[in-house]
C-alpha cells in the first residue's frame, strides 16, 4: 500500500489509526512476552538450581529456625531451619513438571478424541460425550480420594486423577469447534479431492480447531498448579519433606501469626506463576482470535480484483 | 480424451432422506448423461435437489440421505455400488468439484502453495519440485497474476475471485475428466462471475473435460451450458439443448423462471414477474405434478399425470402435457 493512495486530508487520521493498531499489537505482545519471560525465569531458576548456588532443600539448621527474611535467607527459614527460598526453588521443579505434564497429555488426548467425535459423529460421538458428562459431573475431590486410597499418598495419585479428568474439557471444546469446521467448504473440498479421513481430520481440520483449546490450556496450567498445591495442602499430594509449593504453604499455616514468611512467600510463588500463565493465555487469545492479517500485513490488498 | 465420448450416465437416480413415515425424495428418478467436452446445467430454485444430485455423483450424499435407487454409470462402472476405496481413488483424479463459497473453500491455515502442492503430490503423484512448477503453471492457467508470489500467500490475502480461481486450479490439478461445479459464481460479483465462467469454458476447451454446472441463475446456465435440466422438488420438469430450452421453454415452470429474470432493458415494458408462492415443501407435495400449486395453467388433471419427460436431453422433453395446448 502506498501512502499516496490516501488523500491528504485523511493523512492525520490514517496516522492515528496506524498508531492505534501498533499500540494494540505491542500491548498484546507485551502481555504475552511478559508471561513467557516470567515462566521462563522460574523454570530456569528451578531446573538450574544447583548451578545457581541452591543446594539441598532439606538441609536443616535447627539453630537458625524461623529466621525472618534476611540477606542470608531472602525468604527466611522454616521451623526446622531450612532455607525457604531454596525450598521454593526446588519446589518449582515439582510444580512446573506437574503442571506441564498434566496439561499436555490431557490436551493431546482430549483434542484427539474431540476431533474424531466431532468429525465422525455417530456412536463415537455419543460415547465420548457421555464420558465427558460423567467426568464433568463427578466430584473431583472424591475421585482423588478414591485414587489416593488405591495408590497411597504422593504425586502418583494426583497425576492419575488429573489424567482421568483433564481431557474432558478439551474434548468438549474441540468437538464443538469441529462441528462448525466440518461443515465448511474446505473440508468438503478436501473430501472431493479424495483425501483420507485421517488426512482430513489430522492435517486439514486440526489446526483450525486448536485455537480455543490452546487458550484454555494456559488457564488449565494455572488450575493444575493450584490443584496440586491444594491436594498437597490437604495431605493428598506431595508428602513431606518434599518442597512442593502447596506443602510449603501447609507447613507454615500454623505459624502464620508468628512467622508470616513461612506460608506467604511460597504462596507468592504460586500466585506469580499463575499470573504469568494467565498473561500468556491473554496474549495468545488476542493473537489467535484475530485475523492473521495484522501480523503479516502488506499482502492483504495484493492480487485483488 | 476423445470429444463426444459418453462419460457419465445417470439413470432413474433417486435420493432419499429419512423423515417420519415416508422418506423425502431429494431427487426422484433423475436421468441424464454427460459427454466429454460438453457442459450440462442443472437449474432450479434452492432446495430443488440439484446440489444433492451433484454430490451423489461422488458418493457424497450428505448424511442421513442415501441413494435409494437408480444407477450412476461412470464410463460403464456403477458408482452407486462402488466401494468406498474406489470412490476415494476417483475423487479429485477422475471427477472433481468446485464450490460456491470462496471465503471458506480454501483452508485458512495453509498457503496456496501448500494446498496446491498437496493435491499435486498426493493426487497427481508428483515430486515436490514438479508440483511447484506445475502449481505455477496452473495458477497462470487460471489467470492469477504473479503466481510465484501467490504460492506463499494465505487465502485471506486473496480476493473472492482469486480464491475461486485457485479453487479451480486445485480442482483441475489432477486433470479430471469431469468437473462438478456447485454454484461456482453465486457468491461473486457480476464482473467476476463473467470471468470465472469464461475461465471454466476455456479450461474445458483446452482439456476436453466435461462440466456439470449447478446454478439457480438461468442467465449463468444460458451462457455456459450446452444442455439444461430444469429441476423442481427433486423432479426433472424439462430437459433439452440450452438454446432450445431458453428460446422456447415448454414447461410452465421454465417459462416462469425465464420471466422472473430481471432484464437490463430499461425501456422494458415487460417487468420481471416472480413466480408466485414458495419453493416446494418436499414433505407436502401434491399428487401428480409438484408445480401445480404455483402454476397459472393448473387444472384438475394435473394431480393425475406422471411426472416424466416426453423426450430426453437431445429431444427437448417436458413433463407438462398441457402447457402447449393451453398456450
Amino acid at each position: 500500500m502506498s501512502a499516496g493512495a490516501i488523500p491528504a486530508v485523511a493523512q492525520s487520521a490514517a496516522t492515528r489509526l496506524r498508531k492505534r493498531a501498533r499500540a494494540e499489537r505491542l500491548w498484546s505482545s507485551f502481555t504475552l512476552w511478559l508471561g513467557v519471560g516470567i515462566v521462563a525465569f522460574i523454570a530456569f531458576v528451578s531446573f538450574a538450581a544447583p548451578l545457581l548456588g541452591f543446594h539441598n532443600p532439606n538441609e536443616q539448621h535447627l539453630l537458625d529456625a524461623l529466621q525472618p527474611p534476611s540477606r542470608a535467607h531472602p525468604f527466611g527459614t522454616d521451623a526446622l531451619g531450612r532455607d525457604i527460598l531454596t525450598r521454593v526453588v526446588y519446589g518449582g521443579r515439582i510444580d512446573l513438571t506437574f503442571a506441564f505434564v498434566t496439561t499436555i497429555i490431557p490436551f493431546a488426548l482430549g483434542v484427539l478424541l474431540g476431533c474424531w467425535a466431532g468429525y465422525r459423529g455417530g456412536w463415537l460421538d455419543t460415547v465420548v460425550n457421555r464420558l465427558v458428562d460423567i467426568v464433568v459431573a463427578f466430584p473431583f475431590i472424591v475421585l482423588i480420594l478414591a485414587i489416593v486410597t488405591i495408590t497411597g499418598p504422593g504425586l502418583k495419585g494426583a497425576y492419575i486423577g488429573v489424567f482421568a479428568v483433564g481431557w474432558a474439557l478439551y474434548a468438549r471444546l474441540t468437538r464443538g469447534e469441529m462441528l462448525v469446521e466440518r461443515e465448511k467448504e474446505y473440508i468438503l473440498a478436501a473430501r472431493t479431492l479424495g483425501y483420507s479421513p485421517r488426512r482430513i481430520v489430522m492435517r486439514h481440520a486440526l489446526p483450525n480447531v486448536l485455537r480455543a483449546s490452546i487458550v484454555f490450556s494456559m488457564a488449565d496450567v494455572v488450575l493444575n498448579i493450584l490443584l496440586l498445591s491444594s491436594l498437597s495442602y490437604l495431605g493428598l499430594g506431595a508428602i513431606p519433606p518434599s518442597p512442593e509449593w502447596g506443602a510449603l504453604v501447609a507447613d507454615g499455616k500454623d505459624l502464620i501469626l508468628t512467622a508470616w514468611w513461612v506460608a506467604t512467600l511460597p504462596g507468592l510463588a504460586i500466585v506469580v506463576t499463575g499470573v504469568a500463565f494467565s498473561l500468556i493465555g491473554d496474549g495468545l487469545a488476542d493473537r489467535l482470535g484475530r485475523d492473521f492479517t495484522l501480523t503479516t500485513g502488506g499482502e492483504a490488498d495484493a492480487g485483488g480484483r | 480424451m476423445q470429444a463426444g465420448a459418453e462419460l457419465l450416465e445417470v439413470r432413474d437416480l433417486t435420493i432419499a432422506f429419512p423423515a417420519g413415515e415416508k422418506p423425502l425424495l431429494a431427487a426422484d428418478r433423475v436421468a441424464f448423461s454427460v459427454t466429454a467436452g460438453r457442459t450440462l446445467g442443472l437449474v432450479g430454485e434452492s432446495g430443488c435437489g440439484k446440489s444433492v444430485t451433484l454430490r451423489s455423483l461422488l458418493g457424497m450424499v450428505p448424511y442421513p440421505g442415501e441413494v435409494l435407487g437408480g444407477e450412476i454409470r461412470w464410463r460403464g462402472e456403477d458408482l452407486v455400488r462402488a466401494s468406498r476405496r474406489r470412490l476415494t481413488a476417483l475423487r479429485g483424479r477422475e471427477i472433481s468439484m468446485v464450490f460456491q463459497d470462496p471465503t471458506s473453500c480454501l483452508n485458512p491455515v495453509f498457503t496456496i502453495g501448500d494446498q496446491m502442492g498437496e493435491t499435486l503430490r498426493k493426487r497427481a503423484g508428483m515430486s515436490k519440485a514438479q508440483a511447484r512448477r506445475r502449481a505455477v503453471e496452473l495458477l497462470e492457467r487460471v489467470g492469477v497474476p504473479s503466481p510465484e508470489r501467490r504460492l506463499r500467500a494465505y487465502p485471506h490475502h486473496l480476493s473472492g475471485g482469486m480464491r475461486q480461481r485457485v479453487m479451480i486450479a486445485i480442482a483441475i490439478a489432477a486433470e479430471p475428466q469431469l468437473l462438478l461445479a456447485d454454484e461456482p459464481t453465486t457468491a461473486l460479483d457480476v464482473t467476476t462471475q463473467e470471468q470465472i465462467l469464461s475461465l471454466l469454458l476455456e479450461v474445458q476447451r483446452d482439456t476436453g473435460m466435461a462440466i456439470v454446472l449447478v446454478s439457480h441463475d438461468l442467465g449463468v446456465i444460458a451462457e455456459t451450458c450446452d444442455e439444461v435440466i430444469v429441476m423442481y422438488a427433486g423432479r426433472m420438469l424439462e430437459a433439452g439443448l440450452a438454446p432450445a430450452v431458453m428460446r422456447s421453454p415448454r414447461h410452465p415452470y421454465t417459462r416462469g423462471l425465464i420471466k422472473a429474470m430481471p432484464s437490463l432493458d430499461v425501456s422494458g415494458d415487460v417487468p420481471a414477474a416472480p413466480i408466485p408462492g414458495q419453493p416446494p415443501n418436499l414433505a407436502a407435495l401434491p399428487p401428480g405434478c409438484p408445480f401445480q400449486p404455483r402454476c397459472a395453467l393448473a387444472r384438475p388433471d394435473c394431480a393425475a399425470i406422471p411426472v416424466t419427460l416426453d423426450g430426453d436431453l437431445m429431444a427437448h422433453g417436458s413433463a407438462c402435457p398441457f402447457a402447449e395446448a393451453a398456450a
